[in-house]
């Protein structure tokens, strides 16, 4: 996938764009109808970040993280602003990650993809009560107080839920030197 | 230019950040202090994975319009200039703050509080909850003691305050729960300055505003 990307951000090439469409439109229009978008609009979103990709391709660098990680946060900034209507504050990740790291985590050396299936497998190990509060936070987007209210539990018990699960993905990286 | 900064936001507070789920005001003061921090920026490019993975696990639904038709990048391009990072130094102002309330911190309008304490108002997007601002507390100034009605998140921008939870400088982020009681004093030399986001509007504000 991150080479499709390169491909659209090396040479505009429309051939791999459509792959890069057809590939990740149908996973970005399910994450938006999750965020509360009715399927029309989840469609439209679909197609404007998968536009937006194409813009924005040439800020893309494989070092820079994995296509989809890519791919996912300019789909989580556009749900930001059209589906909440609010300032989006994060800038896309590369912003963030361009100076090299001033603390260099034990898990520097990971490949790209172990860390990615360290975290997978991890998520999938978590505690129903933890998994459900990342879930609702990360793919149905609510606020901690919004999770607080869905699932009826005090605003500390959520975030000591999140704080629990970050832990122990936290952990899983780390003893994978 | 470094900082030490000894106090963070809360993992929680950041993982809601990663996730896009923040308020709108949170998100301010977050990416603020992101800007400043490599520790938690870190931090949320660890928290990224795990939306990825989610994000990765979801059921694809079947899009029936067709790819829409690109034409040569160079012709669309996003203009680059637009997605310089944002760059915070003490005493300055975020990046992204600036075309709300000028480039630099003695420059603003200020509206009296009270005895020592002023306050600039952010607006926010029409319909985002919660309440962002700016606030300067002349040195040695203090607020009495107060417990809060929902969350609020503190950045330091220039100078200092001491607080139950310590002393904070600048870069230094207080994220306080709806539980947390405190009597913060500014530093006796040089004041302080921050920015500060709540779920409600601190009452002390309420006549303050202007434009609110």
């Amino acid at each position: 996938m991150a080479d499709l990307l390169q491909r659209v951000a090396a040479n505009g090439d429309v051939e791999a764009f459509k792959a890069l469409f057809e590939a990740y439109a149908p996973r970005v229009k399910s994450y938006m109808l999750r965020q509360g978008a009715d399927a029309a609009t989840a469609e439209e979103l679909a197609q404007e970040t998968l536009l937006a990709v194409w813009r924005k391709a040439a800020l893309y660098s494989d070092e820079k993280g994995s296509a989809t990680t890519w791919i996912f946060t300019i789909a989580r900034n556009l749900r930001i602003d059209r589906l909440r209507k609010e300032v989006v504050w994060q800038p896309l990740p590369e912003n963030n990650d361009e100076r090299p790291s001033e603390d260099p985590s034990p898990e520097e050396d990971l490949s790209e993809r172990e860390r990615a299936e360290r975290v997978r497998a991890m998520l999938s190990e978590l505690p129903p009560d933890q998994s459900e509060v990342v879930n609702l936070a990360f793919i149905e987007g609510l606020s901690h107080s919004e999770i607080a209210t869905r699932l009826d539990l005090p605003l500390g018990t959520v975030k000591s839920r999140m704080r629990l699960a970050y832990q122990k993905i936290r952990d899983a990286l780390e003893d994978l030197r | 230019m470094t900082m030490t900064i000894t106090h963070h936001p809360d993992v929680s507070t950041l993982m809601c950040c990663s996730a896009g789920s923040q308020p709108e005001a949170c998100a301010a003061v977050i990416a603020s202090h992101l800007a400043v921090c490599p520790q938690c920026r870190a931090e949320v490019r660890r928290m990224q994975k795990i939306g990825v993975a989610l994000f990765e696990k979801l059921e694809p639904e079947s899009v029936a319009v067709p790819p829409p038709v690109v034409k040569l990048r160079a012709a669309e391009a996003d203009d680059v200039e637009t997605s310089k990072p944002c760059v915070l130094s003490a005493g300055e102002i975020p990046q992204f703050l600036v075309s709300c309330v000028g480039p630099c911190l003695d420059g603003m309008t200020w509206e009296p509080v009270a005895r020592g304490i002023w306050t600039h108002a952010i607006a926010l997007s029409p319909g985002a909850c919660g309440d962002l601002r700016l606030l300067k507390v002349a040195p040695g100034g203090s607020f009495p003691e107060h417990g809060h009605v929902g969350w609020e998140l503190t950045l330091v921008l220039r100078g200092s305050y001491s607080d139950e939870f310590g002393t904070f400088l600048a870069g230094d982020v207080a994220d306080l729960d709806e539980d947390a009681r405190h009597h913060p004093v500014a530093c006796p030399n040089a004041g302080c300055i921050c920015l500060m986001a709540s779920e409600h509007k601190p009452p002390l504000f309420g006549g303050a505003d202007r434009q609110k």
